[in-house]
């Protein structure tokens, strides 16, 4: 299954093309291509402002072979939700596309869990069939690493710096996708680049979704993590190893493991290779490594593992 | 056939929608704009209305949802009203950057602080510059039809902006009036059916909202600037049609009882029917005045105000706005340099009231009269007056 889902991307054509503008080593726009690939070309995407906006469409260029539309930071979801409204109403009325079309918003971390929450929190809400994918850098990359409520504790931003009175962002990571499920919509999901065939599956999972899906892709961010740029994969399934960033799925109110992890790696291999952490003394690392074990197992139990 | 109804503009709003086939409404309930999508949602769930009505959670994303539909193709209609519309602001200039054909009415309230909800032009005029057609209405008869309008224009493939419908909140958009309501039969083509020229189409891919660098932004604005201009000219061959279609002839800018009036009082919105009120008065008494209601707001109609005031020797023109710190209302600003430095450059007075629902009266259009040309004869150095305020 596996295999052939991957042979199938490896097949299909690309629908984000190459002389992108992003940093070297950047898993956030492998984690877009991936994305734009199992969605296929019946797709429209509205994007937030963000990194990946800016990197695919300085005028008079674009990376995007799907239709695409950018508008402003905080109201993707928002614009995601007339794209749809606007096909279904000219659909009844025999206009407009004739076939199915995945309407897709799509932004970063601060596009999604700050300043864009109220929009998509409303789109989820009002049901529309549409896939919100957060690309979570873990912080505003785009403006020069400030901090988000993505962050995760401990890290040193701009906005959060390091200092005789702070150890960086004192604050835990919204849990985003908990509260995307929260909505009770059909379909929400983490994944990561690193897991190529779990992602495409769950963004095959969320196009066949009636109704809302969102998606929380883990985008290793080399320029803003201070990692090297040949670790990006690597630190993904780190990430996931270390139940930092569990692979999971929630299908109508059903959490489900997608990647189990027999034993947890400790943290501090996945600490040490960021320049983010280097601050962090072992009794923080402690401290984050309790923290991450408590969190991991009560995912465990809503799993019912 | 046309018939005569009853009704209160805001319900005429939502007829002039079912008229126009609209395909897509997104609005957020904001008093006094409520009435508007209260019908809207009637109609919609009644399937009078065959559109999908959006019920957004804030106004930023009702204006965002209109850029989505209105981008993929759909006709695209919502309405709102004062801190609705500043909420919406940096939305609206999306709209008009990517030549959105969107149809907007708004419900012209004042700005918070303090909360006020009554009508006045202080939404419109900081919405001034968004790249916007605007034009406003005085009664329910203009409203219904400057709405049908305004989908003709905004979509025809020489404007492809979107529109502002302009009506005072509670004045205009709460007050029961008798209209002449277009039925389909009668409208038959005169809105053609929607044809956005790229919309978002997986068949024939699109890249919408790409950034513009330096070198690129100035063409981007200019080019912008360039295609609003000649706009002016689309809205008049519009509102021609309608008028010799349906017997109803708007104007940029109207005049009442101008011709050999030496004084001219100049406003805009729902209070020049009172000033025509006072017009009458004062010409009973003998006096040479007259009054030009400013319609078109943006494409600013420079040619048609600089005619309209030729013949005249002092403008006294009302506004419901004042600039803070700057040279008094927006309207009179305007009028002051769409006059300086032309031929027609004379004395302009300037009085500012009905702030937050105060009403003026028609005495108090007298009282502008009087006392305008007082500060006009005597040479005083005034900015401008409030009218009706407790000192």
């Amino acid at each position: 299954m596996n295999e052939q889902t991957l042979q199938k991307l490896k097949d299909g054509g690309e629908l984000f093309s190459p002389g992108h503008r992003a940093c070297i080593g950047c898993v956030e726009v492998l984690a877009v291509r991936q994305v734009c690939k199992a969605l296929g070309k019946d797709t429209i995407i509205a994007n937030a402002t963000g990194c990946m906006e800016i990197v695919s469409s300085p005028l008079p260029t674009t990376n995007w072979m799907v239709p695409w539309i950018h508008t402003l930071f905080e109201n993707t979801a928002a614009v995601a939700s007339g794209i749809e409204a606007g096909l279904r109403a000219m659909k009844r009325k025999n206009r407009g596309p004739k076939q199915d079309v995945n309407v897709v918003a799509m932004g970063g971390d601060g596009a999604t869990c700050d300043i864009g929450f109220q929009a998509l929190s409303g789109a989820m809400e009002r049901g529309h069939n549409f896939i919100n994918v957060c690309f979570d850098n873990e912080a505003y990359m785009n403006t020069g690493i400030q901090r988000s409520s993505a962050t995760p504790f401990g890290a040193t931003t701009t906005t959060s710096p390091t200092g005789k009175n702070s150890i960086g962002q004192v604050t835990w990571k919204k849990d985003m996708p908990a509260i995307a499920a929260a909505h009770n919509i059909p379909y929400v999901a983490t994944a990561c680049p690193s897991y190529a065939s779990d992602l495409a599956k769950k963004v095959k999972k969320a196009q066949e979704t009636k109704g809302p899906s969102y998606l929380h892709i883990y985008s290793v961010c080399p320029t803003g993590w201070r990692s090297k740029p040949e670790m990006g994969i690597e630190l993904g399934r780190m990430a996931v190893e270390t139940g930092i960033f569990p692979l999971y799925e929630v299908e109508n109110g059903q959490w489900r493991l997608t990647k189990t992890v027999k034993e947890l790696k400790p943290i501090r291999d996945y600490i040490k290779a960021q320049g983010r952490f280097r601050h962090l003394t072992d009794d923080l690392i402690d401290e984050i490594q309790t923290k991450v074990t408590e969190k991991y197992e009560a995912l465990l139990k809503k799993c019912g593992q | 056939m046309s018939k005569r109804v009853g009704t209160e503009a805001s319900f005429a709003i939502a007829d002039a929608a079912i008229l126009a086939d609209v395909d897509v409404v997104a609005a957020y309930p904001i008093t006094p704009q409520t009435h508007i999508v209260e019908h809207l949602s009637e109609v919609v769930a009644d399937g009078e209305l065959n559109a999908e009505f959006i019920c957004v959670e804030s106004e930023h994303s009702a204006m965002s949802a209109c850029l989505g539909s209105a981008a993929a193709g759909a006709r695209t209609f919502t309405a709102t009203a004062g801190q609705g519309l500043e909420l919406m602001h940096e939305v609206l200039y999306i709209a008009s950057s990517m030549r959105l054909p969107i149809v907007m009415a708004v419900s012209n309230r004042a700005l918070s602080g303090p909360l006020n909800v009554w009508g006045d032009h202080s939404d419109v005029m900081a919405t001034r510059d968004c790249g916007w057609i605007q034009y406003f209405t005085e009664n329910a008869q203009e409203v219904f039809d400057l709405s049908l309008c305004a989908f003709k224009i905004a979509e025809d493939p020489n404007v492809l902006f979107p529109v502002m419908v302009h009506m005072d909140g509670f004045n205009v958009s709460h007050v029961v009036e008798p209209l002449e309501m277009l039925e389909k039969d009668d409208i038959g083509d005169f809105i053609p059916p929607m044809n956005f020229p790229h919309p978002l189409d997986p068949n024939k891919p699109v890249t919408m909202g790409a950034f513009a660098p330096p070198v690129l932004y100035t063409e981007c604005r200019k080019s912008q600037e360039e295609a609003l201009r000649p706009s002016k000219q689309t809205i008049i061959k519009v509102w021609n049609e309608f008028g010799e279609r349906f017997g109803r002839q708007y104007k940029p800018v109207e005049t009442y009882k101008t011709e050999d009036a030496d004084t001219l009082l100049i406003a805009i919105g729902s209070f020049t029917e009172t000033a025509t009120v006072a017009v009458d008065t004062l010409r009973a008494k003998g006096e040479k005045v007259g009054l030009v209601r400013m319609r078109l707001w943006r494409p600013f109609p420079f040619d048609e105000l600089r005619d309209a005031v030729k013949d005249a020797e002092k403008l006294i023109v009302f506004d419901r706005c004042i600039s803070y710190g700057g040279p008094g209302g927006p309207l009179c600003s305007e009028i002051k340099s769409a006059l300086y430095g032309s031929k027609e450059q004379k004395p302009v007075v300037n009085f500012i009231g009905g702030l937050g629902g105060r009403d003026i009266t028609p005495e108090q259009f007298e009282q502008m009269f009087s006392r305008g040309r007082e500060i006009i004869d005597n040479n005083l150095d005034i900015q401008y007056e409030t009218i009706g305020v407790r000192e």
